[in-house]
């Protein structure tokens, strides 16, 4: 087709290029309203943040007080401890989803009968609104008439009832597992779907080299999907950082703060005591947190994926 | 051969696979079970797993005990469905740009778009309150589609630029080159080869919308005709005396929607969700 045009190819670019928008004018042309859609309701709201944290501003009005806000959370104790409550949140629930969702993607993985309704079983959690399946969990975690406390006392493992959300400790893993239960789907997911991706004639060939099972999974699943569990890993973390509905209807970040996160704390402290120059302070250092958190961790996705080759 | 299992590893299988279910639908069957038992019965001590009562009253007492549980389940859908509808517009184009042109500035607006993954609206609750009063949106549907749009415009162009990238060129350059406009090709030719993907962009959307109606209706709206279902709900559960089989079986009536919608298009919504974690 090529040859045939050839001789009036010129002519029609000249036509092409006086019809057409450049393509650059185009791009934004069809980019742009989005990118303003977003700077108004996301980018201006964030400078808007930022302004607020230097302020002392409540519903009576604002002045301004420097790095007064800054210095008050750098000094407090509380705030120190939310902070590491945070990561600790975050990086618990993490890794077991990761661990849960490594395992339930092997199974699902399985060439065993019913593995398809399987895969479509696991969905259910994270198709259902957060909230809903909140309300579930609130009544499992009943001290009185829940299944977990009445199926620990029907086994004799405790004596009375047991009210999950009433002590600080219990309270803490009681919203990880539904934290977990909530993100697990999603991670089995991806990782289901990069597991099937591999290719089979590494298998094969480990195979025919007389490798077990266990070993084809740890010298070739694993390494093969390396990068995803690496990027699954930081959207995973970055979700579960900001994870606030769980907290908020299971607990509402007590009892006596114990499941108070960052997020939790902005919001309590902005909507809840109308602080808005605090809260956005703390706003602002959440958006830290999680960019350095970001950038160290593309670093080492980075090496990650030299190491494995991918693409 | 390769994939044989013995006898014992099969019933390995499929007790791990059992075990694994169970956290997964637990608390959805027991949401059931409890929706079916009496008040009277729920409330005893010792626990009971099982009851000779099951009846089905809580279904038909719920929508008395919370008179707009019909209105609520509507809002959640047509929030859901103005948020996914208004995404697309959004999306439609920047992530053909993205997956097709050459521009200034393109990986820098991307990498922008994907930063905003990282912030929940809970962080810019405030000001953003301020800019839905400026722009008179709040106590309106609008005060929960719009900031709903924002957060997942990023997503939706990431899932469909992958896809779009999948199209051939070679249709495009060919009606590019048979004297039709840019806009023209995109409408009809990209459009109907990108279905879809448009599909399962709306699907994802959509579930994820209607998954995360809670803190901007909590926050942005105080008028109780205009709340989605999570929202509506959870003021009965903040009562002192929550009745707990009416509120599993409103909780689960609510669902339906989604989980319709999820079942009929499981298929290609984990296809697409995970392309971008195949490689190619």
């Amino acid at each position: 087709m090529a040859e045939i045009s050839a001789d009036n190819a010129p002519k029609q670019r000249v036509k092409a290029a006086r019809r057409a928008l450049p393509e650059a004018w185009f791009a934004w042309l069809l980019v742009a309203p989005a990118v303003i859609f977003i700077a108004v309701i996301v980018a201006w709201p964030l400078a808007e943040t930022v302004r607020l944290s230097f302020l002392e501003a409540d519903l009576g009005g604002e002045e301004w007080v420097g790095l007064a806000n800054y210095t008050d959370l750098a000094e407090s104790r509380r705030f120190h401890d939310t902070v590491l409550r945070t990561f600790y949140w975050m990086f618990l629930s993490v890794g077991l989803k990761l661990i849960l969702g490594l395992i339930g993607a092997t199974l699902l993985n399985a060439a065993i009968p019913g593995r398809a309704l399987f895969r479509v079983l696991v969905m259910p959690p994270w198709v259902i609104p957060i909230a809903i399946g909140c309300f579930g969990w609130l009544w499992l975690y009943n001290g009185h008439f829940g299944l977990i406390s009445g199926m620990l006392q029907r086994f004799g493992i405790i004596d009375g009832p047991f009210e999950f959300l009433a002590y600080k400790s219990s309270a803490f893993y009681s919203a990880i597992v539904t934290d977990v239960w909530i993100g697990t789907p999603m991670v089995t997911l991806f990782f289901l779907a990069a597991m099937q991706g591999v290719s089979r004639d590494l298998y094969e060939a480990a195979w025919v080299d007389g490798a077990g099972r266990w070993y084809r999974f740890r010298r070739i699943t694993i390494p093969q999907i390396m990068p995803v569990i690496v990027s699954m890993a930081l959207l995973s973390a970055i979700w579960t950082f900001n994870s606030f509905e769980i907290i908020w209807i299971l607990t509402q970040g007590g009892p006596r703060g114990a499941t108070t996160t960052l997020i939790v704390d902005t919001y309590k402290t902005a909507i809840g005591n109308y602080k808005f120059g605090e809260g956005a302070a703390r706003a602002v250092i959440i958006v830290i947190l999680l960019a350095i958190f970001s950038l160290i961790y593309l670093f080492f996705l980075n090496k990650v994926n030299r190491r494995y080759g991918a693409k | 051969m390769m994939d044989r299992y013995t006898l014992l590893q099969k019933i390995g299988l499929y007790i791990g696979v059992a075990i694994f279910l169970a956290f997964i639908l637990l608390p959805f069957v027991e949401m059931f079970v409890v929706s079916l038992r009496p008040l009277e019965h729920l409330f005893s001590t010792p626990y009971r797993f099982w009851g000779d009562d099951f009846s089905f009253d809580a279904y038909s007492r719920m929508w008395e005990t919370v008179p707009l549980l019909g209105r609520y389940i509507l809002n959640s859908i047509y929030i859901s469905t103005m948020v996914t509808l208004i995404t697309l517009i959004f999306v439609v184009p920047a992530a053909y740009a993205f997956a097709r042109l050459q521009f200034p500035m393109k990986n820098a607006t991307l990498g922008i778009f994907l930063a905003v993954n990282m912030f929940t609206g809970a962080v810019l609750l405030i000001p953003l309150y301020r800019v839905l009063r400026t722009l008179g949106l709040l106590n309106t549907y609008w005060a929960m589609i719009v900031p709903g749009v924002a957060f997942l415009i990023p997503t939706g162009i990431w899932l469909l630029r992958s896809y779009l990238e999948k199209i051939p060129r070679e249709l495009e350059e060919a009606a590019y080159v048979d004297g039709a406009s840019r806009l023209y090709t995109l409408r009809r030719v990209v459009l109907p080869l990108a279905v879809p993907g448009l599909i399962v962009v709306s699907t994802a959307v959509f579930i994820t919308a209607y998954a995360q109606q809670f803190l901007f209706a909590i926050t942005f709206n105080q008028v109780r005709e205009y709340q989605p279902l999570p929202a509506g709900l959870y003021e009965f559960i903040g009562y002192q005396d929550v009745t707990w089989n009416e509120m599993m079986a409103a909780s689960l009536t609510g669902v339906l929607p989604v989980m319709l919608i999820f079942l009929f298009l499981q298929k290609y919504l984990v296809a697409g969700l995970t392309a971008g974690a195949v490689k190619e």
